[in-house]
């Protein structure tokens, strides 16, 4: 448990994926089954236990400490788990006998089966046994809030290293896998067959778009793509498939694999043919595709209520076939399984599942001026929910990843607003030197007169040239430093216009502005323009009507 | 030189601890024997703990403090840091005014002491910063036995445990073997710590040359110059950025998120210090690889010594004062807080370097 701890620490500081990847990968190379496997479990999410409560660490920590003591401990740390973690007084015996630590096996299997009421008891004596970093893991673990910024993806990634596999082999097999995974493990060191994957309903790795430049559509002909919509949905695998007994089994995916089922059980139903359809979840009202900003009540929801279901109807629009009953369409050409899925979709017959339709085309003016203006170009009614256009080769299979030259998503120009550089905050990592987050504002009335007000925070979009200029910049313009932050000169006269580009508004309590925008980014240094010139937040609230419209409809 | 502490004080008498030594805005005061400890505004008398800027400052009639802490003031303002000075050594009592002042080791850097004023059967250790926590470059913590025990409280929570150094130290050396193409930016306080620091990868068998910011080159020679072990070190000014993967090197904690780290290849962040046991305080910082080393004595090491001293009543200064004045008083030890400014906490900031500077 406490090398597990010390993995566990040491990611939660790392910002690099790649170094993360790196610790994990030696974590694996380093520590034996089954307690990598657990480790692997707890880093996918996959382990499961009732995890204990928060009043119940407290209490073990009152018993053993003064509670004054730990009082003022808990205002500095500022989290329960590691207060307790740290301060934790081991018992004189425990102190004196050095018992050793529990592994990781031993604390995930025991806490599969212990009684509620044997875990405190449990509980205190593995606090007793384990150093500060392992304690703070373990109280992580067992309230459930092992947060360290580690995706699934990522650890299995870091599995898949090992053996110098490709992720993506991973990722089929992974349905089928349970903790800790010796199969898995076996394979990856060579010492075994690749286990094969039972599960009916499994994920397929996703094949992705790179973003088109105006230069590419030079070497590009028209003849060998078909376009489509870019619905701004989420991006899904809905996965049906039959079980040993004949059964359907049906999956919602996202597109890094999770199983994201549980959230739109208004879905399963729809799902009744085997086969695996990559398609867009979208809110569907009268027929009419709603903003993402509808779409976006319905995420992240613990409890999915009657209610909820009733006022944002899912839907799923179908751009390709990847499966289609026993048959993996992956090595087809996309007309082809494009033609594979208007059938399929037709003998679904579903109102809940339709078809992304294409976009005909001849010339590149053509796709300019579709894209330009959805409305007019097929998309009717549901233009507003239109981010772009995407370009799929004919004749390219379904390859995971982001294949070159395959599939270009050719996004709709994005919102711009001039606003003006307030504060200014060190990156991380490698940027750790360089000032690369900032907060800008735009001008709002004031109790006196026009003043900023911060609408948003941006660290990408600039180039490297771009973020000298401006690190250089902040340092030289600082009117006041907060720790990390630096507070940066904006006066009428005085400051940096930024342009900053973002794909839409939402209201938002938590900030001053009332606004939050979705993806902003640096787009451009204005260095020509005067703060004064910069825009002003009734400009934003406009854009903001005509969304909140369309969520109370 | 000397001389200037042989002069006689008016005669007081002394009762109680607070007619011995109190809190001025100067620093804390001893009318019966016309001196103060630390004082932190100019003086006629200073006596002094140790060489933190903080506590050692210049412009003083007269200094007395051990050779090392001497050194270490003039290393930093020059000859003419204060109108005189007096050297003594630990276990050296000497006679100021009506009180008898003794000099023991405080294991906090090296020369560091606490001082034991004695006037009439009264004993107050005025103990500076101090760790009873071991440290190759310095002379260990001695205990002394006391009437009143002035302490300080920079982790005077129970949160902070700073456990083993060496197994930081290993921490760290794992770090460099798994990641052999970066380099390793360790952030020190000059004074002390990163030589400790230099001490314990030396300790662990390290001997690659390490590398060292500008600001500690006069500090850790001098060090060196009093016979402590740091192998072999080099400037990092003029390295080629390709040759410092998989290199250690020292600097300042300022200077490790500045313009001066882009000069390394992809570098680790770390810092070692007490603070690193809180995980925002790391974080704030944008510290990834945290090294719980620390100056002060931690929770257990701040309880344990004020109990072993026997003293009866307890002050307690810069830190968290609340937490130990009230496991003191849970004890049944008399304490209360002594209200000194001045002392910054140098195991967090150090006078940074002006952006881009030549270091």
């Amino acid at each position: 448990m406490n090398r597990f701890a010390e993995l566990l620490d040491r990611l939660a500081y790392e910002p690099g994926r790649n170094n993360k990847l790196r610790l994990i990968t030696g974590y694996f190379r380093e520590v034996g089954d089954p307690d990598r496997g657990y480790a692997l479990a707890a880093l996918t999410g996959a382990l499961s236990f009732k995890h204990a409560k928060p009043a119940l660490i407290r209490d073990l920590i009152t018993a053993r400490t003064d509670t004054v003591l730990f009082g003022l401990s808990y205002d500095y740390v500022g989290d329960l788990s590691e207060t307790v973690a740290l301060m934790w007084p081991k018992t004189a015996m425990a102190a004196h006998n050095n018992p050793p630590s529990p592994t990781l096996t031993e604390v995930v299997t025991t806490l599969r089966t212990l009684g509620k009421a044997e875990l405190p008891r449990q509980l205190e004596r593995w606090l007793d046994e384990l150093d500060e970093t392992g304690r703070w893991a373990l109280l992580k673990l067992v309230t459930g809030a092992l947060r360290i910024g580690i995706s699934a993806r990522l650890a299995k990634t870091a599995a898949a290293a090992l053996g110098d596999k490709d992720p993506h082999d991973v990722e089929l097999i992974w349905p089928g896998l349970a903790p800790p995974y010796p199969e898995l493990f076996a394979w990856l060191e060579g010492r075994g067959e690749k286990p094969v994957n039972r599960d009916p309903a499994p994920f397929r790795p996703v094949m992705l778009a790179h973003a088109i430049e105006n230069t590419d559509f030079q070497s590009l002909d028209p003849a060998d793509y078909i376009a489509e919509w870019k619905w701004d949905g989420i991006r899904v695998q809905a996965v049906a498939g039959r079980d040993e007994r004949g059964h359907i089994t049906a999956r919602l995916y996202s597109r890094t694999g999770e199983d994201i089922t549980g959230s739109f059980p208004d879905l399963v139903p729809s799902l009744r043919l085997a086969g695996a359809i990559d398609g867009e979840l979208l809110i569907l009202r009268d027929s009419r595709v709603q903003s993402f900003n509808v779409l976006q009540q319905r995420l992240n929801r613990k409890v999915v209520s009657p209610k909820l279901i009733k006022e944002f109807p899912i839907h799923l629009r179908a751009y390709d076939l990847l499966g289609d009953d026993e048959n993996d369409l992956r090595e087809l050409p996309f007309s082809e399984r494009r033609e594979r899925l208007e059938v399929f979709i037709k003998k679904l017959d579903d109102p809940r599942i339709d078809l992304s339709p294409t976009v005909p085309f001849a010339s590149w003016d053509t796709l300019t001026a579709a894209r330009a203006d959805p409305a007019s170009a097929g998309a009717g009614e549901d233009a507003d929910a239109v981010e772009g256009v995407m370009l799929k080769r004919r004749d390219a299979p379904y390859l995971p990843g982001r294949p070159k030259g395959q599939w270009w998503k050719w996004k709709r120009d994005p919102h711009v607003i001039d606003a003006v550089l307030m504060y200014a905050q060190r990156g991380h990592g490698k940027r750790s030197s360089y000032y690369s987050d900032y907060t800008f504002g735009v001008w709002a009335e004031g109790d006196g007169g026009d003043e900023l007000v911060p609408v948003g925070k941006a660290y990408f979009g600039f180039t490297d040239e771009e973020l000298l200029q401006i690190d250089r910049f902040v340092r030289r313009n600082t009117t006041e430093k907060f720790g990390p932050v630096r507070h940066v000169v904006h006066e009428a006269d005085k400051g940096l216009v930024l342009e900053v580009a973002f794909e839409g508004l939402q209201r938002s309590p938590r900030h001053k502005s009332g606004v939050a925008m979705r993806f902003p980014r640096i787009s451009r240094l204005r260095w020509d323009k005067p703060p004064r010139e910069a825009d002003r937040l009734q400009t934003l609230e406009k854009m903001l009507k005509v969304e909140a419209a369309e969520i109370e409809a | 030189m000397t001389g200037e502490f042989g002069a006689p004080a008016a005669y007081i008498v002394c009762m109680r601890p607070q007619d011995i030594l109190l809190p001025v805005a100067a620093g804390l005061c001893c009318k019966p024997g016309g001196f103060h400890i630390d004082p932190v505004r100019p003086v006629e008398r200073a006596v002094i703990t140790h060489g933190h800027s903080d506590h050692a400052r210049a412009g003083h009639g007269a200094v007395l403090a051990t050779q090392e802490t001497l050194d270490m003031m003039r290393l930093r303002y020059g000859e003419n840091f204060a109108g005189s000075t007096q050297a003594i050594g630990y276990g050296e009592e000497i006679r100021l005014g009506d009180v008898r002042v003794k000099f023991h080791p405080a294991g906090h850097v090296l020369g560091s002491a606490q001082i034991a004023v004695t006037c009439k059967d009264t004993c107050i250790v005025a103990s500076g910063d101090y760790k009873d926590a071991p440290d190759p470059t310095c002379t260990p913590f001695e205990l002394v036995p006391c009437d009143v025990f002035i302490t300080e409280a920079t982790f005077g929570l129970p949160v902070f445990r700073h456990g083993d150094a060496a197994d930081e130290v290993k921490k760290l050396l794992a770090s460099v073997a798994l990641f052999p193409e970066r380099a390793h930016l360790v952030g020190a306080y000059s004074l002390g710590k990163a030589q400790r620091v230099i001490a314990l990868l030396r300790q662990a068998g390290y001997d690659a040359p390490i590398y060292l910011h500008g600001a500690m080159e006069t500090i850790t020679h001098y060090y060196q110059s009093r016979g402590i072990e740091l192998g072999e070190l080099r400037l990092v000014k003029g390295v080629k950025k390709a040759a410092l993967a998989g290199t250690i090197t020292l600097a300042p904690p300022s200077a490790t998120s500045d313009l001066w780290t882009r000069r390394f290849p992809d570098p680790v962040t770390a810092f070692a210090s007490g603070w690193m046991r809180v995980r925002a305080r790391a974080r704030q910082r944008g510290i990834e690889l945290p090294l719980v080393i620390s100056d002060h004595a931690d929770w257990d090491g701040l309880t344990a010594t004020i109990a072993a001293t026997g003293a009866g009543e307890i002050w307690v200064t810069h830190g968290q004062e609340d937490a130990l004045v009230h496991w003191c008083q849970s004890k049944g030890l008399r304490a209360r807080p002594l209200d000194l400014v001045g002392y910054s906490d140098e195991e967090e900031s150090e006078t940074p370097l002006p952006d881009g500077a030549e270091a």
